[in-house]
């Protein structure tokens, strides 16, 4: 029973980051249509910055003001820096066919894990600990690290200001349009790559959100610690139904916790397996997943 | 001579709650030119689509040279939604491919011109005869079908020469100009050997003197290949001197069927396209 | 336009027995010792070249983007080390499965020695085309009624799977688990013991026999189905073109290519191991055939041998720091050279995103030059 219970926490909170992650790829798939194939990168990116900020500012500041100053400087690089993919990699290539788009994705991919490895050398890093969220309490029983509890909690808070971003806001609205119908939402005056640029920020800001929450529960991270769970995430919102915000979280929650169970039984090596298994029978069985639009091609 | 080639019967298509094609009965016969008018919307392309192959009708049935070739009947979520006629009818479900459609002998062209971008001109149609190639994978890549490659290219050279575009035949599709893109286009429906050649809208977007020169090429290819043809158009000079019959399509309803002359003095028809007031 | 077609065909051929001579006859003349990285860019190059025209058979002919590559060319990979690891090699590649479930060598079957060496690989290496082919078949019903990225993802997700398959502990007997299996014939064991060394003229007769097949598929009259299914996929269906059937026969025949090429790649590194074939591996191939330029048989060949030397050879020194007198080179440093590699990728994906070839043949090139004379000509009059 205790055994159940802690998997099922570690699920939970494994889907609550995997949601983060995945939201960022349904917002990018739902406006441009493009497998953003370096977000889990950029997920990474975040973390070994958080890493390098912490030993930098560790010799300027007073120790108790260096983790939060350091999650501060972390996510608002990782913003500039998915601000940036976006506006060097894919702005360039709005005209140009989907596979040259998605083939720029996998070099910026490429080129992140790469330097990366420039970066550290290709040894793990040592992810800080962050007070509050590393320490140990126990629930039902059950012993377990704090940001178990926090991830979902803060995954709720985080979704419910994004959906009012989206359906109150005149960004949001400008990119229900835009993922509506993209060239008629231009020609309306819409100006798209102001919403696409402030879709790849909030895409980063909760990848990078995310990722404090994630290598918290690890010891190191190496230059292809992004790779896996990013795809996981990617998973979750084809799941969900990509385009959907409430589509990619629930079906986050449901491949984390997939993930932990399976992980917890004598098919671990599965895992990744299963996930993928699971994506392909949902996108033969029902390629709009769960909460998706049907789209119908016209001849 | 009046065999017939094409029977479209109580076909109905729907989408959703929207009735594109209401109940559509026609026939074309061998060797006849016949027309399907109708204004913007009237559901004439959806009914070109219905008859080829890619979307399945709601019910419904297509016959072609005497054999069911398409059918349906509303199920599922349409059974409840479905607003057309003689719904119980229909049993069984036939709903063949586009591919094998035009390999039973009817090939069609499109309104807005779908050609090969990237091919030449002579490829553009060597590829159309790729459905009558007899070669599989191994004996085509492996040259063992050399005969026959020999045949499809003379053949292809043959097709060019008639339809006049022997001469560019080693240019980009694309690069041609828009009269002769469609007629290549044309070309390539033909390389594929129907007996049924669809045409939709073959003169939009041409000036009077290249729809003239349409005209007379119709009924020339017409001649030429023994065709029966079945054409979507709005230039009504063309329509009014090529066609032997006429079908009028409004709001997915067949609202007038007969000879162009029938057809000028229908009441109807003049409504339908000059518009007229509901109380009227 | 036959004539054209034959002599392309000829001139095709002959550079190719050109090229086999010049590398039998480097191979003997340079010392392979004193040479290392020049031979290992060569053979890799060549297996390379072989896996990138086969996924451009996919992605540039067929406009089939599918990303599961690496997958397929381990299924080749393990079915080639499998069927010819020498029986009394097995207990020691199996060591930890104590012995293996597979007990004869296909070598050894069609008589040892030279001939039952070459027959016995190729027919492994055929084999394993085959299995990969018949994977690819049945994966292939379902996921290839996807779209572009959704087939993209769905084939992505096949490599992981395949992979975390053939590592699974109860497979062990068979797949040797996740360790790797060896001993098998390699390239060097075509070097006559004294004589001619031959290794690297194998892997470039063994991968240019299958480019040529695929050449010849490519400009056969379903290489053009292909290209029309590519250009535009409804005219293709209204011109008769069935298309399940021939995106599964690209997918099968891409990846039944693709697994042979996994056997060489197997010959080339002496070892067949699940971890090797990742994801990194497809996007690798994926971006030699960019850099090729999609849609063209010889642009993937010059890429495959220009990406492989610069990455194992040329490039070589970015990795290692470097002290010119007292003055040590900033930057230089392990990593730096898969750095600088990944910039030039992005910067040819960016600005020169037709590639070296665009969708040109070398021969087109050749006769493109002349070509254009003779349309000036035609101009002037």
């Amino acid at each position: 029973m205790q055994y159940a219970i802690s998997i099922l926490l570690s699920g939970i909170s494994l889907g609550g980051q995997y949601a983060l992650i995945a939201i960022g790829y349904t917002l990018v798939y739902g406006i441009l249509r493009l497998i953003n194939f370096a977000h889990g990168d950029v997920f990474m990116v975040a973390g070994l910055l958080m890493v390098y900020l912490t030993s930098f500012l560790g010799g300027i500041l007073p120790p108790a003001a260096v983790i939060p100053a350091g999650l501060l400087l972390a996510v608002v690089l990782t913003v500039v820096l998915g601000f940036v993919i976006e506006r060097a990699a894919y702005k360039p290539l709005r005209t140009a066919p989907r596979m040259s788009v998605m083939i720029s994705a996998i070099g910026v991919s490429y080129l992140l894990q790469n330097l990366a490895t420039y970066a550290t050398g290709g040894l793990p890093q040592m992810y800080p600990e962050v007070p509050g969220i590393s320490s140990t309490v126990t629930i039902l029983g059950v012993p377990t690290k704090v940001v178990t509890v926090v991830t979902p909690i803060l995954v709720v808070v985080l979704v419910a200001a994004l959906t009012q971003l989206i359906n109150h806001t005149k960004v949001g609205m400008a990119m229900r349009a835009a993922a509506k119908d993209f060239e008629t939402a231009q020609l309306m005056g819409i100006r798209i790559n102001a919403v696409i640029s402030a879709t790849f920020v909030i895409g980063s800001f909760l990848a990078a959100v995310g990722s404090v929450l994630y290598f918290t529960n690890y010891p190191s991270i190496v230059p292809l610690s992004g790779s896996l769970p990013g795809l996981r995430a990617f998973v979750a919102a084809v799941f969900g139904g990509i385009g959907s915000i409430p589509g990619a979280v629930v079906g986050a929650f449901i491949i984390g916790i997939s993930e932990s169970v399976i992980k917890g039984s004598s098919w671990s090596i599965f895992s990744d397996a299963f996930t993928f298994a699971l994506l392909i029978v949902i996108l033969v069985a029902k390629p709009t997943g769960l909460f998706g639009e049907k789209v119908t091609d016209k001849v | 001579m009046s065999e017939t080639v094409l029977k479209v019967e109580n076909i109905t298509m729907q989408f959703g709650g929207v009735v594109a094609v209401d109940n559509l009965n026609l026939e074309v016969n061998r060797g006849e030119i016949v027309a399907l008018i109708g204004p913007n919307g009237a559901g004439k392309t959806t009914a070109f689509n219905v008859i080829t192959g890619v979307y399945q009708p709601t019910n419904g049935a297509v016959w072609f040279q005497g054999e069911k070739i398409v059918e349906n009947h509303p199920q599922g979520k349409m059974k409840a939604l479905y607003k057309g006629e003689h719904a119980g009818e229909y049993t069984a479900v036939l709903a063949p491919t586009p591919d094998r459609v035009t390999r039973l002998g009817m090939a069609r062209t499109f309104q807005n011109i779908r050609l090969w971008k990237s091919q030449t001109v002579f490829d553009n149609v060597l590829i159309a005869k790729h459905c009558r190639s007899t070669s599989n994978v191994f004996s085509a890549s492996f040259r063992l079908n050399r005969k026959e490659e020999t045949r499809q290219r003379e053949n292809v050279e043959e097709l060019l020469e008639t339809v006049g575009l022997a001469d560019v035949k080693n240019e980009l599709a694309t690069s041609l100009p828009y009269g002769k893109q469609r007629r290549l286009e044309i070309a390539r429906a033909l390389a594929a050997e129907p007996k049924l050649l669809l045409l939709d809208e073959p003169a939009a977007g041409m000036n009077p003197q290249e729809t003239e020169e349409l005209t007379a090429f119709i009924g020339e290819i017409r001649d030429r290949f023994q065709l029966t043809v079945f054409l979507i158009e709005h230039h009504m000079n063309l329509v009014m001197n090529i066609s032997q019959r006429i079908y009028v399509l409004d709001f997915g309803r067949l609202i007038a069927h007969g000879t162009p002359a029938e057809i000028q003095n229908n009441k109807r028809v003049i409504d339908a396209y000059l518009g007229v007031s509901e109380d009227a | 336009m036959e004539k054209t077609n034959k002599k392309r065909l000829w001139i095709t051929l002959l550079c190719a027995g050109a090229l086999l001579i010049l590398v039998t006859l480097l191979e003997n003349v340079l010392d392979p010792s004193k040479n290392v990285m020049l031979f290992i860019s060569l053979k890799k190059g060549a297996v390379y070249a072989l896996v990138a025209v086969s996924m451009n058979l996919l992605n540039g002919f067929t406009g089939l983007f599918s990303l599961g590559q690496a997958g397929f060319m381990l299924l080749g990979a393990y079915t080639y080390a499998i069927l010819t690891i020498p029986a009394d090699q097995r207990d020691a590649v199996y060591y930890i499965y104590n012995g293996s479930a597979i007990n004869f060598s296909l070598p050894e079957l069609l008589g040892g020695g030279p001939v039952g060496l070459v027959l016995g690989v190729l027919l492994a290496l055929v084999l394993g085309g085959c299995v990969a082919a018949a994977v690819a078949w049945l994966i292939g019903l379902p996921v290839l009624r996807l779209k572009s990225d959704y087939l993209a993802i769905a084939t992505l997700g096949f490599g992981e799977i395949i992979r975390a398959v053939f590592q699974w502990d109860k497979l062990g007997p068979v797949t040797n688990g996740a360790n790797a299996l060896k001993n098998f014939p390699t390239f060097s064991s075509f070097n006559i013991q004294g004589g001619l060394r031959l290794s690297t003229c194998v892997a470039f007769l063994l991968a240019g026999i299958c480019i040529a097949v695929i050449l010849l598929l490519i400009n056969s009259t379903y290489g053009r189905a292909f290209k029309a299914i590519r250009d535009d996929e409804v005219a293709a269906e209204a011109m008769g073109i069935n298309l399940a059937r021939h995106k599964r026969l690209s997918f099968c025949i891409s990846s039944f290519f693709a697994g042979v090429g996994g056997g060489l790649f197997a010959m080339l590194v002496n070892q067949a191991q699940a971890k090797t074939f990742t994801t990194a591996m497809t996007y690798e191939i994926l971006l030699i055939v960019v850099i090729g330029g999609i849609g063209s048989v010889s642009g993937s060949c010059i890429a495959a041998f220009l990406y492989v030397a610069a990455s194992e050879w040329w490039l070589r020194f970015l990795d290692t720091e470097t002290y010119i007198g007292g003055f040590k080179v900033p930057l230089l440093r392990n990593g730096f050279r898969m750095v600088v590699f990944s910039v030039i990728i992005m910067i040819v994906v960016l600005f020169f995103r037709r590639g070296i070839m665009g969708d040109r043949e070398l021969p087109d090139l050749l006769a493109g030059l002349s070509g254009k004379t003779r349309r000036k000509e035609a101009a002037g009059k």
